[in-house]
């Protein structure tokens, strides 16, 4: 046997799920995909006393529009949006990504919820959540709680849930743009990013009327680039965008050195796939 | 403790005292005696435990063997027998696409997914599909010629 001795319940109601994880007195886990789960109970570095399997919860696994957003399920697995013809409309630079989540068997089982509340710094799902300014709508025992993307990732793998809450869905504002990339390079594809970029941009006349700017694999956490699209509203689309743009991503980031890259290659990485995303964005 | 009704390969097993711990990679190879799904990592990293999980596949050593409770798997014993070989096996063994086969039940369950969702046009899309999927022989090469020929003969395309 991998894991350390648990108990299992399998709740039927988010209400059920709810109490079932308060019961537990902060020692539980929620059990959604199990893509991330699982390889830490192998390995014993969780010992949880209950897993809640939340996989019978059907009302969490749906992808709907409401009002100006798209709100996605918690429990909905990543190859249910990787296919949606929904996401592919509203939310491009999404669909984009999700071939880059990890590999088949995974996306098949993995589910949005679980890899937010997961919070890998080079996880796809987490940046775009910052890259759209999403709200994360959880539950506990004293009710629901709004938490906007960029308060609920607060470190490597560490979100601001309370032990006794749960995700219930994720609200993507739709972002109004005319242009948009998404760029990434890891060592295998589908493993983690060692950088990856995702850029929205909105044109008027000869200037950039609005740009949004994620990145990945170069902080503790993903990170949206607010003082970068504060400095290029305005600017003027002239041959020097590019390098202008590049210049002002890399200098706004300092990666860490690890096993798989050092800082000053995922450094030059970010450079360039930023030059490549601003390429395609302004060629829509 | 908690009992488990499963269908594998067609067959229902009904199993008590399952421990919720138990993963469905040590389900199916030591208590029905399938071994055929490899257990490789254990983490998901390397593909050699990839099951069909009610037709989508699924890394066993993922999952615990008490959640597919009702569900349908189906290893590489359920794909085809020796004497009668399945279309993605042909193609395996026409192109060589194994050498010690360590990695194979993995490959050859992927690759079954991947033909069944994919168009699989070009050989980037085929190596993409098969990236979770690790050969430590290193021979992808007949590996992706196998899938493409399948994938050409699905499509009623000459090889």
């Amino acid at each position: 046997m991998k894991p350390a001795r648990f108990d299992y319940v399998r709740p039927a109601t988010l209400s059920e799920a709810v109490e079932a994880l308060a019961a537990t007195d902060g020692e539980g886990k929620v059990l959604a995909g199990g893509q991330s789960l699982l390889p830490l109970l192998n390995f014993r570095m969780v010992r949880p006393t209950v897993l809640v399997d939340i996989n019978g919860l059907k009302e969490l696994s749906f992808i709907e529009t409401r009002r100006d957003s798209v709100v996605i399920g918690a429990l909905t697995r990543h190859r249910e949006i990787e296919q949606s013809p929904l996401i592919a409309s509203k939310l491009p630079v999404m669909s984009a990504a999700m071939r880059h989540v990890a590999h088949l068997a995974i996306r098949n089982r993995g589910t949005i919820g679980g890899s937010l509340s997961h919070a890998d710094p080079a996880a796809e799902l987490p940046m775009l959540a910052l890259f759209y300014g999403a709200t994360i709508v959880a539950e506990g025992p004293s009710g629901q709680r709004r938490i906007p993307a960029d308060e609920f990732f607060v470190d490597a793998l560490t979100n601001c849930l309370e032990p006794d809450e749960i995700v219930v869905e994720i609200e993507f504002p739709v972002l109004a743009h005319d242009g948009w990339a998404f760029e990434e390079v890891a060592r295998r594809f589908g493993d983690f990013a060692l950088a990856s970029i995702a850029v929205a941009i909105r044109r008027e006349q000869s200037g950039i009327a609005d740009i949004r700017i994620g990145v990945m694999g170069v902080a503790d956490t993903p990170l949206r680039l607010i003082s970068v699209e504060q400095e290029l509203r305005g600017a003027k689309l002239d041959g020097g965008v590019a390098d202008r743009f590049s210049g002002l991503v890399t200098s706004a980031t300092s990666p860490n050195s690890d096993l798989h890259a050092s800082a000053e290659y995922r450094r030059h990485l970010l450079g360039a796939l930023a030059k490549r995303a601003i390429a395609t964005a302004l060629a829509a | 403790m908690a009992r488990l009704t499963v269908t594998v390969n067609g067959i229902r097993h009904d199993v008590d005292d399952v421990e919720p711990r138990l993963l469905l990679s040590d389900f199916l190879r030591d208590t029905l005696g399938l071994t055929g799904t490899h257990v490789g990592c254990e983490h998901g990293v390397c593909g050699a435990c990839t099951v069909l999980l009610n037709g989508d596949s699924a890394r066993s050593c993922l999952t615990l063997a008490i959640q597919v409770n009702g569900a349908e798997i189906t290893t590489v014993e359920g794909l085809g027998t020796p004497e009668a070989l399945n279309a993605l096996q042909s193609e395996f063994r026409e192109h060589h696409g194994l050498q010690c086969g360590f990695c194979t039940p993995g490959m050859l369950i992927t690759g079954e997914d991947l033909l069944r969702k994919y168009p699989l046009a070009t050989d980037e899309e085929i190596r993409e599909g098969l990236s979770g999927n690790l050969c430590r022989c290193t021979g992808y090469q007949n590996i992706v010629a196998a899938i493409r020929s399948a994938a050409a003969l699905r499509q009623g395309k000459a090889p």
